[in-house]
């Protein structure tokens, strides 16, 4: 392969991770904006939507198949499951720990995160289970470089939802508030916005954004795991740190640069990919060290 | 989270109030060493197997107890440091024919400078950038572990030698019990002066509020930094007698779910209160082995536990007295 075709090919598999990356830290960064925490559960999130995507898809293939429109029906249901399941968490586990110390939080999600692994470990066995697709393998041929359709459908899904969630935000009334208490939840509160109610859908939005990248990633590589939401929700805060935690567009452009990052680190003579995952961690420790408020954040005082 | 004086804590505090006395609490020092020195005959070599990975536990507990309880940095790496305690062991003894002694101070070392390296730069930032850095930096460790070829890669090391003590082979189960119950005994003592050093009420005071504690003149950074390095080498510590105990060490011993299992330990038991931990790292041990038919549940236990004790009592089983929530 001449050196042309090592850079198209690995943009395009960057563009796919990142976009799993990206949808993820939509969640993370949205979340953290309006009630500053780091929900370890995240991942977890992905992980569940992957399985109820999984689980929807079986319900609806003998009905619509099990190509491309099934996926979308089962991911919408997955998504709709999903962000029900974190709106809960946050009632149940995060709401009455807001005022305790950030420890305590902390050590809360990350319960969550241990009791969403165990429940669907126990359930499945620990085992991979096969996401079974009629996804064929066809796809375009630009000069030497080969696109699958799926690789073209899942990168531009992503960004519909992407689009859907900066129209969301920027654009409606609900999308104003909760930009409002991300920056001040006790004025908001003031001024007369519902804050719990904008919390629940900020968990919702968010919690289905991760279940749709899980179904899809679930779709794209074939198989699900209990612990599968454990390395991307790692990198996916990575992602929400390279753009500044907390900024929406932050994490998609983080999501990106770091899917690429790590398709083009496979690339460095030496490194190698078994040691990708150690050098999006190196990427992580290295943003935050240098640039802690990220690409596109604002810098911050720590929560008292 | 509202302070409760239930009657459970009211009872508890009219039980120690009868510890008080010096005598009792001598007598019930005494009783547990001699628990402690009896075991292996009374209860035979499985026992004394279990009980060994329950005193490595307090050891590790403890540790973890001094970044989380005392300091309130939440650490999710810390196998990591216990990972370089065990592989520095390993790599000298094995590779380069070093005595375990000597090797010993080289691995408390090694685990120290990765505590400066790692707790250096990110000890400024937000307390959960540090939580997840340190989550990072276990996978690191554990990837490296997996990839390079000095630590034998996925099949990790093994036939590690049983060190000497003075004439003393350290080989059998038992012999190896009664070193991690000196191991025990230590980190409970040097946690016990810590805990009540000028450094101890130093970490207590950013713990509860680091704006006042540096405008006192405490040094934040300093002090956390203190925290982060004195765990990393009671990890380490334990990393290396946990090496010369098994002989083999893989990178799977040291992955996030040991992390979690020794916080866990941490938290159930009570973070900052000494006999909360030591039992929290008995209940994490010994749980399973009484709860044997639960198998792959049995973190799903622990989680539910943890997340119960969060909710609800989220100051441990056994917390400090006088210190509601």
């Amino acid at each position: 392969m001449s050196v042309f075709d090592i850079i198209s090919h690995q943009l395009v598999n960057g563009l796919v991770l990142g976009s799993f990356y990206a949808l993820v830290a939509l969640g993370y960064t949205m979340i953290f904006g309006v009630i500053k925490l780091l929900n370890f559960a995240h991942g977890d999130l992905y992980m569940v939507g992957g399985f109820l995507g999984f689980l929807s898809l079986s319900a609806v293939a003998s009905v619509v198949g099990s190509d491309w429109p099934g996926i979308f029906i089962a991911m919408f249901l997955s998504m709709i499951a999903v962000g029900c399941i974190g709106v809960v968490i946050e009632r149940v586990a995060y709401h009455p720990m807001l005022a305790a110390p950030r420890l305590s939080i902390l050590i809360t999600a990350l319960a969550v995160s241990l009791v969403l692994q165990n429940t669907v470990l126990s359930l499945t066995g620990g085992q991979y289970t096969a996401f079974k697709t009629d996804l064929g393998f066809g796809g375009i041929n630009l000069g030497s470089l080969f696109i699958s359709y799926n690789q073209m459908v899942l990168v531009a899904t992503s960004g519909v939802l992407m689009i859907a969630l900066h129209l969301f935000v920027t654009r409606t009334q609900f999308g104003r508030a909760m930009r409002a208490v991300s920056i001040d939840m006790d004025m908001s509160q003031l001024l007369g916005i519902n804050v719990p109610v904008i919390i629940a859908v900020t968990f919702f939005i968010g919690s289905a954004l991760a279940a749709a990248a899980g179904t899809m990633a679930g779709a794209y590589y074939g198989s699900i795991w209990y612990f599968m939401g454990f390395l991307i929700g790692l990198k996916a805060f990575t992602a929400a740190v390279i753009g500044g935690i907390g900024s929406i567009p932050g994490a998609m452009l983080g999501g990106l640069i770091l899917g690429l990052l790590e398709a083009f680190g496979t690339q460095i003579p030496f490194i190698g990919s078994e040691w990708k995952d150690v050098f999006s961690f190196a990427v992580l420790i290295l943003v935050l060290v240098l640039k802690p408020t990220g690409l596109l954040g604002k810098s911050e005082q720590e929560r008292m | 989270m509202t302070p409760r004086d239930t009657a459970s804590d009211r009872l508890r505090d009219r039980i120690a109030a009868r510890f008080e006395s010096p005598a009792l609490r001598w007598g019930g020092i005494g009783l547990i060493l001699v628990l402690m020195a009896v075991l292996p005959a009374a209860l035979g070599q499985y026992a004394t197997v279990i009980m060994t990975n329950a005193l490595l536990y307090v050891v590790l507990a403890l540790g973890l107890n001094v970044v989380v309880g005392f300091a309130g940095l939440l650490d999710l790496g810390y196998a990591a440091f216990f990972a370089v305690g065990a592989y520095t062991i390993g790599i000298l003894t094995l590779d380069f024919g070093v005595n375990f002694w000597l090797a010993l101070p080289v691995a408390v070392l090694a685990a120290a400078i990765a505590g400066v390296i790692i707790g250096g730069p990110t000890l400024r930032l937000r307390s959960d950038y540090l939580a997840i850095v340190t989550l990072g930096f276990g996978e690191i460790v554990r990837f490296s572990a997996r990839n390079l070829a000095i630590t034998g890669k996925a099949s990790g090391l093994s036939g590690i030698g049983q060190p000497w003590l003075f004439g003393w082979h350290i080989a059998t189960p038992t012999d190896f019990y009664f070193v991690f119950c000196a191991l025990a005994i230590l980190a409970v003592v040097v946690s016990l002066r810590l805990e009540n050093s000028r450094l101890g009420r130093a970490w207590l005071y950013v713990r509860h509020d680091e704006d006042v504690a540096e405008a006192m003149g405490i040094n934040r950074v300093a002090v956390k930094l203190a925290a982060y390095v004195t765990g990393a080498i009671f990890a380490a510590i334990g990393g290396a007698f946990f090496a010369a105990n098994l002989g083999a060490i893989s990178p799977e011993s040291f992955s996030f779910t040991q992390s979690v299992l020794i916080l866990m330990a941490v938290i159930l038991g009570g973070m900052g209160k000494i006999p909360g931990v030591i039992l929290g790292a008995f209940i994490v041990i010994l749980g399973p082995e009484l709860l044997r038919n639960l198998g792959e549940l049995r973190l799903m236990v622990f989680a539910v536990m943890l997340l119960l004790i969060m909710l609800f009592r989220p100051s441990g089983i056994w917390p400090k007295r006088g210190v509601r929530s």
